[in-house]
């Protein structure tokens, strides 16, 4: 047993987060700041969170993550770190040379009230911003909210960008939200393939995804450009995926700029793919095409073919809201059982939006936001479930308790390939069916008697 | 294979005018001072490197902090005690199992290495402190899982809005009685990197625990292990091998440890160091305080390992002891060199580069010479200047206003315990045959002369050296393995050992050989053109004419 000590019985905890269900949010900022083009993200703040930061985020993709630190000392620490952002600003301008730099802030930096703006309009004064190149910054103090938090604030920064030219450019904003460089991608196709012009932002694909070459570019193709950033204020309206990682910067856009937004759930499963292509087309003033709807019909195709083995089954979950939301929407169509919901993240409106969904189904769901991994293990050891969905850290759950186990989210540390192939859209359901099934074929498999092991299933 | 032949036409010092010829002016002094051309040749004045200095702020380094210096590389692998990380969630999130310090939960069974323990600070506790909080968590970890001890780790916050971490971990040891609860004041800011981290865990460890338990501990030829972390499980071997020969390892500091290791570790008879950067500290107060003398081992590289070996059996000059660890070489070694030697067909002549912590950048260049390959450039992260040169500079090496703020304990011996484990002739016989104790030659005096050491290496430089050198095979940690590997270069991380390992010892010896040379030799390398790139005629035949 590798998590001997946690005991059947719950007893409810105040103080101490054990195997936290979350991270901090500057990890967010960094990983929004590579889908803009040409930027090196910076973190202000000691260096040991930048290490962390990158470290993660590198065994996540297995792909290079460059960002900068400002390498607070203990002086600068309790002085402030302007000093340290501005020679930070200089070095990276004429070391690195990138188009932007996306500055983000950690506990450090926030405790001792370091004031990002003036800090870069002081940069900017004292010449140390080259021509034509761009320096935005998100606070993201870690002690409120979590990653998801971080990476909202720093797509908000993107959307303070937007300007107003005063002609519309008949293009559709998406902010996809925290999913993966391929999830971001297949948006881009399901949107192109529906015949709408858009623009994303961040875009990870082609920054955290690129290909072996024998040459290496801090900042690959790939990413909005600030061109494009700007050009948000021109949309004709924002579709936000994810009311916590998205919503924020498209309000913003809303109020600031007066492009009117929808907040969606993100396009993972069926209904919620159905919604997004739905007011995709209505936004964009298009027809869905035979080739989306043939997708979407494979989707069901395979719901149906396999739907008995879906059937009935518990899960437990654990993740970030936004995705948490429409896995489980996803989970119930298939009817199978999202017992147990976990989020590290805060906010409300998480565990009455799950009981909405689930909402009616013969079966108790369990619900935590700022819960932790500690805690569903222990429902878990009071009602076992049948498959567990989330990152890499259930595998001790899976191993202890011999539970089937998909990885799904982040991070993922111990596979490959979660960055090149979706989740989300049509074909992202198809290869979720395609993996839950096998976890739960391969069980059947393993532990079918021999009289009843079949060779067709 | 398509890579082109190198072309290391370049002087060391071309190469070095190189690498600064881009900084801004005052960066470009400053780094010039960590970029040393090494002289170290016998009879030859080793030139000074700048080390342990602060980073420069946007340069993009390889460094971390202090609290992952002393939460994640020295408590960490410690199976039985709590360690609970004070502050916001991320910094016990990121050291949560991502170190590879194996662990054999033994037969209590007890062991804390696959959890996470966090206050998980939020705002109002920023605003109002977190004291309360950390009392609340120190008695929820108590009531559920009873450990020996719990251990605070504060972070960047928690300095600045002045939590009392001692006094609430005080308050706790006293309200128990049956935990120890000591804390640490490890927070990100303080020194320049992971190693002041290093110095206030060691400080804290001595102070909280060392001397606990006062049983004494059976066993021949007791010694301690000290800054060996298990990674990969290059602890066991080392425990195997010194099981072979009949050495007591009574503590190891700290991988695959436990509370009572540390608290039992004065019972040894002497202190063999492994990373001498991370530990130096307890191996020189345990000598003040208890009496125990000691030496630089290095379980890195086969040759290293028999030399190590016979330098504890030659310490405690016992014939039975000395003649067992020949008998353990002489069988290990014939498979070690076998491996060897099949591989050298391939590796011979090939160069590599290390860019690793505090210790390993050294250690590893052992491995590497019994491959035939060469090292051309190394460094540390966060090396003070005797990692570098040797403990002879130590009177010489300034602290600077950085690093002024970490605390020197003042140990002077135990009225009661401290026994020097030979006599003065003893001592002086030994030394007179050879043997060094409280020594260290540092790095540098096993490089080559006109090779590259550069300290604190970052991300620019590391792309310029190898474009300009095109080593064979770099070596450095998870952050520099892909833009290297981009570059099509085979890279090697020896902090995770890329999930592979054990490296140490014979059997550690063997599996390094054979991953360096399915890493060099490996066919991908040639596959990053495609044909039509290496050939781009534009008539068409077909594949069958």
């Amino acid at each position: 047993m590798l998590l001997r000590h946690t005991p059947k019985d719950v007893v409810e905890r105040s103080a101490l987060m054990i195997n936290p269900a979350k991270t901090c949010q500057p990890i967010g900022a960094m990983y929004a700041a590579l889908g803009v083009h040409g930027c090196l993200p910076h973190s202000h703040g000691s260096q040991g969170c930048c290490a962390y930061h990158r470290s993660t985020l590198t065994r996540h993709y297995k792909e290079p993550v460059p960002a900068a630190t400002s390498s607070f000392t203990e002086g600068a620490s309790v002085f402030g770190g302007q000093a340290n952002l501005l020679q930070a600003i200089d070095n990276i301008f004429t070391v690195y040379e990138p188009e932007v730099i996306a500055v983000h802030t950690t506990c450090l930096s926030e405790t001792i009230g370091d004031d990002l703006k003036q800090i870069a309009d002081k940069a900017m004064k004292e010449g140390k911003i080259p021509e034509g190149k761009t320096v935005i910054g998100a606070p993201t103090p870690s002690y409120v909210g979590s990653h998801v938090t971080g990476f909202s604030n720093m797509v908000k920064a993107m959307a303070e960008l937007g300007e107003r030219s005063g002609k519309k450019n008949g293009k559709v904003n998406i902010i996809p939200g925290w999913v993966e460089p391929a999830d971001m991608l297949e948006i881009k196709r399901l949107a192109a393939m529906t015949g709408v012009d858009t623009t994303m932002f961040p875009d990870t694909s082609g920054i955290l995804d690129a290909p072996l070459t024998g040459e290496y570019t801090m900042f690959p193709a790939g990413g909005a450009t600030v061109a494009d950033l700007r050009g948000s204020g021109d949309a004709i309206g924002t579709l936000a995926l994810g009311e916590w990682c998205s919503a924020d910067a498209a309000r913003l856009l809303d109020t600031r700029c007066k492009v009117p937004c929808t907040v969606l759930d993100m396009p993972f499963g069926l209904a919620a793919t159905d919604r997004f292509i739905n007011i995709l087309r209505t936004v964009g003033g298009t027809t869905v095409p035979d080739s989306v709807m043939h997708e979407r019909g494979q989707l069901v195709d395979m719901i149906s073919d396999m739907h008995q083995y879906f059937y009935g089954k518990r899960v437990a979950i654990w993740g970030d809201p936004d995705q948490l939301i429409s896995m489980c929407e996803f989970l119930v169509s298939l009817d199978m059982q999202p017992v147990y919901v976990v989020t590290g993240t805060p906010g409300s409106r998480f565990e009455a939006r799950i009981k909405e969904i689930c909402a009616g189904q013969p079966y108790e769901v369990k619900v935590r936001a700022k819960g932790d991994m500690f805690l569903m293990h222990q429902w878990i050891k009071n009602e076992p479930v049948d498959l567990l969905i989330g990152n890499t850290y259930g595998k001790y759950i899976a191993r202890d308790e011999d539970i089937p186990f998909m990885r799904w989210g982040f991070p993922i540390l111990d596979r490959q390939g979660h960055q090149y192939f979706p989740t989300v859209g049509y074909k992202g359901g198809l290869r979720l069916l395609e993996k839950m099934l096998n976890l739960i074929l391969d069980r059947k498999d393993r532990d079918a008697p021999e009289p009843s092991f079949e060779l067709v299933l | 294979m398509a890579k082109t032949k190198k072309l290391v036409q370049l002087s060391p010092a071309d190469i070095k005018e190189e690498l600064l010829k881009k900084y801004p002016p005052k960066v470009a002094r400053k780094r010039a001072k960590q970029i040393m051309i090494n002289e170290a040749l016998e009879n030859e004045t080793p030139t000074e490197i700048v080390a342990n200095v602060r980073t420069i702020p946007g340069i993009i380094t390889m460094r971390g902090c202090t609290y992952a210096g002393c939460k994640g590389v020295i408590l960490g692998p410690t199976r039985d005690i709590v360690n609970i990380t004070h502050g916001p969630i991320g910094c016990g999130f990121y050291s949560w199992l991502t170190r590879r310090n194996q662990t054999e939960p033994g037969p209590d069974g007890e062991n804390y290495m696959p959890y996470c323990f966090s206050t998980d600070m939020q705002d109002q506790d920023i605003i109002f402190g977190g004291e309360k909080k950390l009392e609340a968590a120190i008695q929820e970890a108590y009531d559920l899982f009873h450990p020996k001890g719990i251990a605070v780790f504060a972070t960047c916050p928690v300095g600045l809005i002045g939590d009392d971490i001692h006094a609430v971990a005080r308050k706790m040891k006293a309200k128990f009685g049956d935990c120890n609860v000591f804390a640490f004041s490890c927070e990100g800011y303080k020194g320049v990197s992971q190693s002041a981290g290093h110095h206030i865990a060691n400080n804290q460890v001595f102070t909280h625990l060392v001397g606990e338990n006062d049983t004494p501990k059976e066993g021949k030829y007791k010694i301690n292990l000290l800054g060996e972390y298990n990674i990969g499980g290059d602890g066991f071997e080392i425990d195997r091998l010194l099981t072979l020969c009949g050495i007591t390892n009574i503590a190891t500091f700290s991988g695959n440890s436990t509370y009572d290791q540390f608290a039992s570790a004065q019972h040894a008879d002497l202190n063999t160091v492994m990373c001498h950067r991370s530990i130096n500290y307890v191996a020189d107060m345990l000598e003040a305080k208890y009496g125990i003398p000691w030496i630089k081992v290095n379980f890195i590289g086969a040759e290293a390992t028999a030399k190590s070996l016979r330098k504890i059996a030659q310490y405690f000059g016992d014939k039975a002891l000395m003649d067992r660890v020949e008998e353990v070489i002489a069988e290990e070694m014939p498979k070690v060199k076998a491996v060897a030697a099949d591989v050298r067909t391939r590796t011979t002549g090939k160069t590599a580069m290390l860019f690793v912590g505090g210790s390993r950048a050294h250690h590893y260049s052992e491995l590497f010479a019994e491959m035939g390959m060469k090292t051309i450039s190394a460094g540390y992260e966060f090396g003070h200047r005797d990692d570098y040169e040797g403990r002879q500079v130590i009177p010489d090496i300034k602290v600077d206003a950085d690093s002024r703020n970490i605390e020197e304990l003042e140990v002077t011996a135990d009225e009661k315990l401290y026994r020097p484990r030979k006599s003065a002739d003893e001592f002086k016989a030994l030394e007179e045959a050879g043997y060094k104790f409280k020594h260290y030659d540092g790095m540098n005096a096993d490089m080559d002369k006109g090779t590259l050491v550069i300290d604190d290496l970052n991300q620019y430089e590391a792309d310029k050296l190898v474009e300009i050198m095109k080593p064979d095979i770099f070596c450095a940690g998870i952050k520099e393995k892909f833009s290297i590997q981009k570059l099509g270069i085979p890279m090697k991380q020896l902090h995770s050992y890329d999930s592979g390992g054990p490296y140490a010892g014979f059997k550690g010896a063997i599996n390094f050989y054979k991953e360096i040379d399915r890493l060099v030799g490996s066919k991908v390398w040639s596959y990053m053109k495609a044909p039509w790139q290496t050939n781009p005629e534009l008539a068409a035949t077909f594949v069958w004419e």
